[in-house]
């Protein structure tokens, strides 16, 4: 099914009020972004940013409670919500204040579908498919994993862009708090794929494979077969093999395996054969080229995640709101369980008009007093939100207690 | 720290004798004591003269921190016979001396707090010089077999260290964490456990082991961790001691001798001078200008004509080019020449091998055409070899080394990583269009296409306030935020030209992830 089957542009802003009106969760989505907290410091400062009717965008819009909150987004009908920093000043004040800069927020990952054009055959830009979304899942299990062990991290949202990508909220008081430099440092930490259209080895690794790139390998391999080689087909025709060749620095390798492709069927056995012929020369030892880690290198050039670093290094850059609908799709930006990945199905997310349905045929039998996202398929997303939020309170409570201590000590 | 007063005069007999166990210090505490003024001033410059020796050796195009960067930054200090040496030495004979030179150490490096806390780009200059010559001196001290446990706890630097059991059960994870440990050279050694902030550099080359949150860095690495507290301890500190400053200026002749000194030392006396006509420069406005308004590929070749005195062929061809078309005459410029190679020559040899590039170069000999400054795009084009200083930073110049010279031209982080990012795209003009914006603070629309430009942008800018070519096109369609998110925005924009409606493309698509600009564009 293409992605925007059953929505039609045309009707948007009459869901989208509707969608406001009886479905965004408001409730648990101030709870979220005021992080037990006092909303001085914290919810007021927070900048919004609506993408109004003809691509007019708002910047620096803050609200001083849930209800003022809520009021504005009824009463403009965003096509698009994303969420900035919090400032040191409130975002509405910005023109009026001399020193004005962002001072925390979440840490946050954004990965994109089209930076995997150059490895999926299947679709190209934006589209999607079941197929390619799994370099998605690769990508939620290796960087859910390295945020959780290697930073320690514990309150990590995911959510689907509601189009071609995912985006990635860790939300811990010192993840929150993170500086620039420190930002940017996490991210370099976890991009091993680097260098744009120009650049065809994009993956570069030491002799010595750190503990974290040791883990992403484990986990990819266990795709690779699948993916890279029986669904994307990469080494399918003499196209796709002469680009995959090209990784291997060494032209005489490159055209005896050439010789070698042409020989055999499919994409499997192809693979076998590179493993296999790369493994004998390195072993050789005569091609200095040839560095030890190259399979490694390979697997992850097609594997691992493609992360846009630029997003998580900035502190004032914006990201797409949960529970905003993606104005191109009509789909919600729904969270989904990074353990249950791979189960994740981008087309079958809840379309916006989809959900007004729902609620009809749902009172249609009997009309009851509930939250009305509950009579729909966004259920399972907020089962899922409402859990992060709980255990988030918990911290929120430790960091609150915290601060006062601090505050008394002066 | 006090200045004059008896109490403090007796204090000071004590504190020499029993204080500066260690070569290296922390700085921890300000000195006590009686400093005479000439004392004071001599002891400011030479640290001065210290941190600018770290600052030309960065420059210079040596990895930092690297063996050959180290010594050839002791080579200085032997050479010149700076504190730091007898500071150092680790022989029980003439302690007095020794002292002395320690003291030294801590009290220039204390004045030169009060001198360089003032104003943020001060502050910034002095951190980073300050850490470098820091990691520096722990990691000589380390190579020398100096007492480093003894420094470390002198200055109260706990590191938890693991315990043997957890460096057993993580063995295999801090051997393939580190590049130069194995199974063998890791029994003997310690590891000590980190929060990661404390160690971003490491965490950021992947290059220390991570769990939980927590560095586990290897005694080894030690120098980058404890580098790391100089220098927020350092920038803590600057900013305290700027907050208690309006304190000290009740010091009348403090306060006189510290201005003096900021005038006379930190470089700032000459943006009073401002030429009567704006196409005319001279050879003393040179080095002040290379710093405010030269693009990086001048800049550069001025700081190597300054720190080398020389210049190859090509570099001589393009600087001397560059400098006629921005107001130096003929005269001028054989003096300014002759200035700078004579401290490698005599005047007969100079004037026989280069004075006549020089007149070449304004068409008063050879085939007598009045040649033209270079282009970026041909000095982009152009072949570099090695030694060459000429050619265009942005393209010609290793990343690393780039980033270093970015940072020492005080450009902030977070655009060092922006220019390196057009770097990488291959945007090297606009690269050094982000690089002209971040000194000046203000857009540029026109965009860099030559030196000559950069420079002459900049100039006005500087001298005039006027705005950067802007003409008429309305500034606010790119410089305002609040304008583009008005209805009228999108009128506006489709009214102006061509690159300004790009430019307000790409200035909301760097907000927002990718999904929204092909959504623009769609
Ligand atoms: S872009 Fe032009 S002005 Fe800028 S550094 Fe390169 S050559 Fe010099
Ligand atoms: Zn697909």
């Amino acid at each position: 099914m293409p992605p925007t089957e059953g929505f039609d542009c045309d009707m948007y802003p009459d869901y989208l009020a509707m969608y406001y009106k009886r479905i965004f969760p408001y409730r648990q989505y101030f709870k979220w972004l005021s992080y037990g907290q006092d909303l001085r410091t914290c919810f007021q400062k927070r900048e919004f940013c609506f993408t109004l009717a003809n691509d007019v965008y708002v910047r620096f819009l803050s609200f001083k409670d849930q209800e003022e909150m809520e009021t504005e987004i009824k009463r403009r009908c965003p096509h698009k919500i994303d969420i900035g920093a919090i400032y040191t000043h409130r975002p509405k004040d910005h023109k009026t204040v001399t020193f004005f800069s962002p001072k925390s927020k979440e840490l946050v990952f954004d990965i994109d579908m089209t930076d995997y054009d150059e490895i999926r055959t299947c679709c190209s830009g934006a589209e999607i498919c079941n197929k390619c979304w799994k370099y998605m899942t690769i990508a939620v299990k290796v960087l859910d994993l390295a945020l959780r062990q290697d930073f320690g991290f514990k309150h990590i949202l995911w959510v689907y862009s509601g189009r071609r990508g995912i985006h990635c909220w860790v939300c811990d008081a010192s993840a929150r708090m993170l500086s620039q430099p420190a930002r940017s440092a996490v991210a370099e930490y976890l991009q091993l794929v680097k260098g744009g259209e120009d650049t065809t080895k994009k993956v570069s690794l030491p002799l010595k494979l750190h503990p974290s790139i040791k883990r992403a390998e484990t986990i990819v391999k266990k795709y690779f077969s699948e993916v890279v080689l029986e669904e994307q087909d990469m080494l399918g025709t003499p196209e796709r093999w002469k680009k995959f060749l090209k990784l291997i620095p060494d032209q005489g390798l490159q055209d005896t395996l050439d010789r070698l492709m042409q020989q055999c069927s499919n994409s499997s056995q192809r693979w076998n054969i590179i493993q296999s012929e790369v493994t004998k020369a390195i072993n050789k030892g005569d091609k200095k080229s040839l560095r030890k880690n190259l399979l490694t290198e390979i697997i992850l050039q097609y594997t691992y995640p493609r992360l846009d670093i630029n997003v998580t290094k900035g502190l004032n850059h914006l990201l797409k709101s949960p529970f905003s609908i993606h104005p191109k799709t009509g789909r919600v930006c729904v969270c989904f369980n990074p353990q249950k990945a791979e189960e994740f199905d981008p087309t079958t997310v809840p379309l916006v008009s989809q959900l007004l349905d729902e609620i009809n045929a749902y009172d249609g039998d009997k009309s009851e007093n509930m939250e009305e996202y509950k009579k729909t398929s966004m259920k399972e997303c907020m089962a899922l939100f409402d859990s992060f939020l709980a255990s988030l309170a918990k911290d929120n409570i430790i960091q609150k207690a915290e601060e006062s201590d601090k505050r008394l000590e002066f | 720290m006090e200045f004059g007063g008896r109490r403090a005069l007796r204090r000071k007999r004590l504190e020499i004798e029993a204080s500066y166990p260690c070569g290296l210090q922390f700085y921890a505490t300000p000195p006590t004591g009686n400093v005479s003024l000439v004392e004071f001033d001599e002891m400011a410059f030479e640290r001065l003269k210290i941190l600018r020796a770290v600052e030309r050796l960065n420059l210079s195009g040596h990895v930092k921190n690297s063996e050959e960067w180290i010594a050839k930054l002791y080579e200085e200090f032997a050479k010149n016979k700076f504190f730091i040496i007898l500071a150092e030495k680790n022989t029980k004979s003439k302690t007095d001396e020794v002292q002395k030179a320690r003291r030294q150490d801590h009290v220039s490096h204390f004045i030169l707090r009060l001198a360089y806390c003032r104003t943020e780009e001060l502050r910034r200059w002095f951190i980073a010089h300050e850490t470098d010559l820091f990691k520096a001196r722990f990691l000589q001290a380390s190579r020398n077999g100096s007492d480093i446990r003894n420094f470390l706890i002198t200055n109260n630097l706990h590191y938890t260290s693991i315990t043997a059991e957890e460096k057993q059960s993580e063995r295999e994870n801090l051997v393939a964490s580190s590049m130069n440990i194995s199974g063998d050279t890791m029994e003997g050694m310690t590891f000590y456990k980190v929060p990661f902030l404390d160690t971003l550099e490491l965490v950021r080359q992947r290059k220390v082991f991570l769990k939980q949150g927590y560095a586990y860095v290897p005694e080894t690495d030690l120098a980058s961790l404890v580098t790391s507290s100089f220098r927020s301890k350092l920038s803590h500190d600057m900013a305290t001691t700027y907050r208690a400053l309006p304190e000290l200026d009740s010091d009348e002749r403090l306060v006189r001798l510290l201005h003096n000194f900021d005038k006379r030392y930190t470089g700032k006396d000459y943006s009073s001078k401002k030429p009567e006509d704006m196409c005319r420069i001279t050879p003393d406005m040179i080095d002040n200008l290379a710093n405010k308004s030269f693009p990086p590929c001048m800049r550069h070749l001025n700081d190597t004509l300054r720190t080398t005195h020389h210049l190859k062929y090509n570099g001589r061809l393009v600087y001397g080019l560059f400098l006629k078309a921005a107001g130096l005459n003929l005269e001028d410029a054989l003096f300014f020449w002759r200035s700078h190679f004579l401290q490698n020559m005599d005047v007969d040899t100079f004037d026989k091998r280069y004075s006549y590039g020089i007149r070449y170069n304004y068409g008063k000999e050879g085939k007598k055409t009045d040649f033209s400054p270079y282009g970026c795009l041909k000095i982009i084009m152009s072949n570099v070899a090695p030694g060459d200083s000429h050619g265009c930073p942005f393209k010609h110049t290793d990343a690393i080394i780039l980033r270093q010279r970015l940072a020492a031209y005080k450009v902030s982080n977070q655009t060092i990583e922006e220019i390196m990012e057009l770097v990488n795209k291959r945007h090297y003009q606009i690269a050094c269009q982000r690089y002209w914006e971040a000194i000046h603070g203000v857009p540029i629309d026109a965009g860099i296409n030559h030196p000559n430009q950069f420079f002459e942008e900049s100039h006005k800018f500087l001298n005039g306030g006027v705005q950067p070519s802007q003409g008429k096109k309305q500034p606010e369609v790119k410089t305002t935020p609040s304008v583009m998110y008005s209805s009228q925005a999108s009128t506006q924009s489709s009214q102006s030209s061509v690159t300004d409606t790009k430019t307000v493309l790409e200035e909301i698509a760097m907000c927002f992830d990718d999904d929204i600009e092909t959504a623009m564009l769609e």
